[in-house]
């Protein structure tokens, strides 16, 4: 039996840094076994560690170039000396745990991808393989909201999208005082007032502050989207992601292994209670 | 470049520096990974050496400490208050909430040469502190992991978990329940790895206030138990009588005066 | 390995308490040594601080005789009696929890090394190990602590290595505490399943019988006698016995109405002025599986150590996301414990997390009590329904 809670060495390939205080590492596992062994699905998450620190739960932004990425913000002890990393530097990384986002279920159906900060990483990846998969796809609508225009990331990217047919590209700065071009003022949930989709055949993607997530909750019902056709992705404090050390646990799901994505119907009523 | 440290004292036993000379090998290493320019219990006496992390052991009870703080956090960049004294005044703090007037004829032969300031106050009280190591003395365990993580260049994982934790990791009976012993456990910051509990001896507050100590609930319940009110409240101001949560229970608790006599 | 643990421990399924055998009182001993000599290090209850808690024997002799327990809310006291029975006490401080999920526990070590990182994974042999003296609540506590540690994605081998080595010798509990509510659970007092062996003590000796196929080979080896007929009516007279208790849940499965407390705080407010937030209900639960993952260094950073510790919902360290807490005050921390342990457990593990034992109760060094604020939650919600109708 192989011990799940013991990391692999992997390095640290590249480092972009994004913004002052985000940073995109690609890593690969030492051992090229593993590194071929391994496989994703869009929304999971690694447990990445730092020597002598300890772990943390980044979900995978992205594969490319035979590396993993993960798109990480300067936050906790952590996070802080992972962005710090340099490439050649080596980590621990395990997973990939929890579940995926519902792109298979949302075939013929309009997407909506709602973000707000560093909530776009764990989008992304999904946002990729359905214009890849344009086809299996109605609309799509890609909501991005940031406090500032500066903490936009891969802002090229979102304007390529704009070019992709029958695809809503909507992004919003809640603290700028004039909006830039083709950008809205306020939160994102103002942007999906603007967006264009049918309400009966929409599946929502979410991520992002909790408050966030509650506001776009209240304004998809308004627009008459039922909470069984939206999804998010949380978070609780996460130790061992293997579903054993009780702190993500949202009043019944753990975070980590029924989630961290989960369909807002049935977890709407521990979601909204604060303290849960 | 090794980074450079000084421990320093003010009022105090000198407790806590003796928890760093009886590291063991553990000395050796610190002596290795950092120049200790500043340490009088090991006999390195330059206490205007600037360096880049000072613990500082000991409250602020004299005109002198006050001069001497001043002193040594302009020449720190880094400053780590250690032990009970320097984070929350120590046992000297009792004069700053008893009757205290009596107390100084009564342990010294001639008062005359007592040079002392009303209050006893913790380091945090006159200058900036970076980091707060709790204890009475100290643990030996949190000093090595605080060193650990500041050459690593991040702050340590130190514990505001009760005692209690501890207290039952160890295996231990909870001699409150079992023996209604006046243990202050579940109001003190783990730490000390449940040292007294571990010999059936009941806490008291080594090191200091835990994370949401509700003193109060737990007052009520000693009292409950037939523990005089009067020894209640004194157990709550005894090593880390410097703390609001503390004095506010034993001033919730004392009889006062008048009604005893 | 001893030759009984291969054997397994799958239980026997056509044997019955009828095919119970006796152990004269004087032969107690045998038992101990008949384990001794499988292989087995020997565990049981010994006087500590004033309390019964399972520890190591190094001999049958420090089994203590005549103690009796008195349990009540934020209190435990032992008392002396008069006669040689071994197991005429109820509770012990803690269940078989510290058994298998070790307090603390070295994950793994991580050591820079030329060209990475090398993660040893740390692996334990731990010792065979015999407890005597088991209740019936602490057995179905082991069955949920097993669902959870065992039954996942993702096994703990620290937990199974442990558990695979553990031999159980319960016994019928012959009196209940004050604190005791494993009738309303459904989980005692008398023992079903799980256990290796089962004792019923009398004053002459012992009825005991195996429930799998190691516990009957080592009943095999003791010096038993037929049982007669008065040894089962005295049996299952004390046994009735035991079932008289003071305490019982409202209901075996308290959602709804849990639930529906949740909701409003005002509910949780009285219990969280009195509550120290301090842990040791949930320390001392033999179900409660929370730990942390702390990470230790020695001072010259040779290597790095993942440990895990115990940990509680009471402590703010347990719900923090970047920058908050999330149950920050003792209302949303006591409210954690409860709807997690008698409601959401049902959602996560198809039934209770409590089992009746009543550790949480007498633990508490406030006397919190379980039951009280369970049944003061529905008949809250209740009253709150009837005045909405």
């Amino acid at each position: 039996m192989t011990d799940p809670w013991t990391p692999y060495c992997a390095q640290v390939v590249d480092r972009v840094a994004e913004t002052p205080d985000v940073v995109t590492l690609s890593l690969r596992f030492a051992d090229p076994d593993v590194q071929s062994r391994y496989r994703f699905a869009c929304g999971q998450f690694n447990m990445l560690y730092l020597y002598g620190l300890g772990e943390v739960p980044i979900s995978i932004m992205d594969y490319q170039d035979g590396c993993l990425q993960h798109t990480i913000r300067a936050v906790g002890r952590v996070s802080r000396g992972l962005t710090q990393l340099q490439p050649g530097a080596s980590i621990g990384l395990r997973g990939p745990y929890g579940n995926s986002w519902p792109l298979e279920e949302a075939r013929g159906r309009d997407l909506l991808f709602i973000t707000a900060g560093l909530g776009c990483a764990p989008v992304i990846a999904a946002i990729r393989r359905a214009i890849a998969e344009r086809d299996s796809y109605r609309r799509l609508v890609i909501m991005q909201g940031v406090k500032h225009r500066e903490d936009m990331l891969w802002q090229a990217q979102y304007d390529r999208w704009r070019e992709v047919p029958d695809c809503q590209v909507l992004l919003a700065a809640s603290e700028e005082k004039q909006a830039p071009f083709a950008w809205s003022l306020g939160m994102v949930t103002t942007l999906i007032d603007k967006a264009c989709f049918d309400p009966d055949s929409a599946t929502v993607m979410m991520c992002g502050p909790e408050p966030m997530m509650r506001a776009s909750i209240r304004a998809l019902e308004q627009k008459g989207v039922a909470a069984e056709n939206c999804y998010f992705s949380l978070e609780r404090n996460m130790q061992c992601a293997l579903g054993l050390c009780g702190h993500c646990q949202m009043g019944a799901p753990f975070i980590c292994k029924n989630g961290p994505i989960f369909r807002v119907s049935d977890v709407r009523e521990w979601f909204l209670l604060e303290g849960y | 470049m090794r980074a450079s440290i000084a421990i320093h004292k003010l009022t105090s036993c000198s407790g806590c520096q003796s928890v760093i000379l009886n590291l063991g090998d553990d000395l050796l290493v610190l002596s290795r990974l950092v120049e200790i320019r500043h340490f009088i219990e090991a006999g390195l006496n330059d206490f205007d050496a600037d360096v880049d992390i000072a613990f500082v052991e000991g409250s602020i009870t004299t005109p002198e400490d006050e001069a001497r703080i001043l002193k040594v956090r302009e020449r720190a960049r880094f400053l780590v208050a250690i032990g009970a004294c320097a984070c929350s005044g120590g046992v000297q703090a009792l004069r700053n909430v008893k009757e205290s007037g009596g107390w100084a004829g009564a342990v010294y032969a001639n008062t005359a040469y007592l040079d002392s300031l009303a209050e006893s106050r913790s380091v945090a009280q006159l200058v900036k502190v970076d980091l707060e190591l709790w204890g009475c003395p100290i643990s030996g365990r949190q000093l090595i992991a605080t060193v650990r993580a500041l050459l690593q260049g991040v702050p340590p994982v130190l514990p505001t978990e009760k005692v209690c934790q501890e207290c039952k990791r160890a295996g231990n009976v909870c001699v409150l329940v079992s023996r209604a012993e006046p243990c202050l456990g579940p109001v003190t910051r783990a730490g000390c790895g449940a040292l007294c509990p571990s010999f059936g001896a009941p806490c008291y507050t080594c090191f200091g206030a835990s994370e949401q100590p509700n003193c109060e609930a737990l007052g009520e319940r000693l009292v409950g138990l037939g523990i005089p009110q009067r020894q209640v409240a004194e157990r709550f101001v005894s090593i880390s009588s410097g703390l609001k949560p503390y004095q506010d229970e034993w001033q919730r608790l004392r009889i006062p005066a008048k009604q005893v006599d | 390995m001893p030759w009984t643990i291969l054997m397994g421990n799958r239980p026997l399924r056509n044997r019955t308490m009828d095919q119970s055998r006796f152990l004269p009182q004087r032969d107690f001993g045998q038992l101990y040594h008949v384990l001794r000599a499988a292989g087995y290090r020997v565990v049981g209850a010994v006087e500590e601080q004033g309390a019964l808690t399972y520890r190591e024997l190094e001999s049958v002799d420090r089994m203590p005789t005549g103690l009796v327990d008195h349990q009540a809310p934020g209190r435990y006291r032992l008392e002396r009696q008069d006669h040689h029975r071994r197991f005429d006490w109820v509770g012990t401080a803690q269940g078989l929890k510290p058994w298998l999920f070790s307090a603390e526990q070295p994950l793994w070590v991580a050591r820079e090394v030329e060209g990475g990182l090398r993660f040893e994974e740390v692996r334990e042999t731990p010792p065979p190990t015999a407890v005597i003296g088991v209740r019936a609540c602490d057995l179905a506590a082991l069955a949920l602590q097993d669902r959870h540690f065992l039954e996942g994605d993702y096994p703990d081998p620290h937990y199974r290595a442990r558990r695979d080595q553990l031999l159980l010798v319960a016994v019928n509990c012959h009196r209940s505490a004050d604190t005791c509510f494993c009738v309303s659970t459904g989980d005692g007092p008398q023992v079903r399943t799980g256990a290796d062996l089962v004792l019923d003590e009398l004053d002459q000796g012992y009825l005991i019988s195996a429930g799998s196929g190691r516990g009957a080979a080592l009943l095999a080896q003791l010096p038993t006698r037929p049982v007669r007929g008065w040894h089962k009516r005295r049996a299952k007279a004390l046994r009735g016995r035991a079932r008289v208790q003071q305490r019982a849940l409202p209901s075996r499965d308290l959602r709804a109405p849990l639930y529906a407390a949740r909701e409003d705080m005002h509910h949780w407010q009285p219990v969280a002025d009195r509550c120290l937030t301090c842990g040791n209900c949930a320390a001392v639960c033999p179900s409660c599986f929370c730990h942390r993952v702390d990470e230790e260094a020695p001072l010259d950073g040779s290597l790095s150590r993942a440990v895990r510790r115990w940990d509680t919902c009471f402590n703010d360290e347990h719900s923090y996301l970047v920058g908050h807490v999330v149950r920050k005050s003792a209302e949303h921390k006591y409210r954690q414990w409860l709807t997690h342990k008698l409601a959401s457990w049902h959602d996560q593990y198809d039934r209770s997390g409590c089992t009746g034992c009543g550790r949480c109760i007498t633990w508490c060094p406030v006397g919190i009590d379980i039951v009280e604020e369970a049944q003061r939650l529905c008949d809250e919600v209740g009253e709150a329904e009837r005045n909405h109708d």
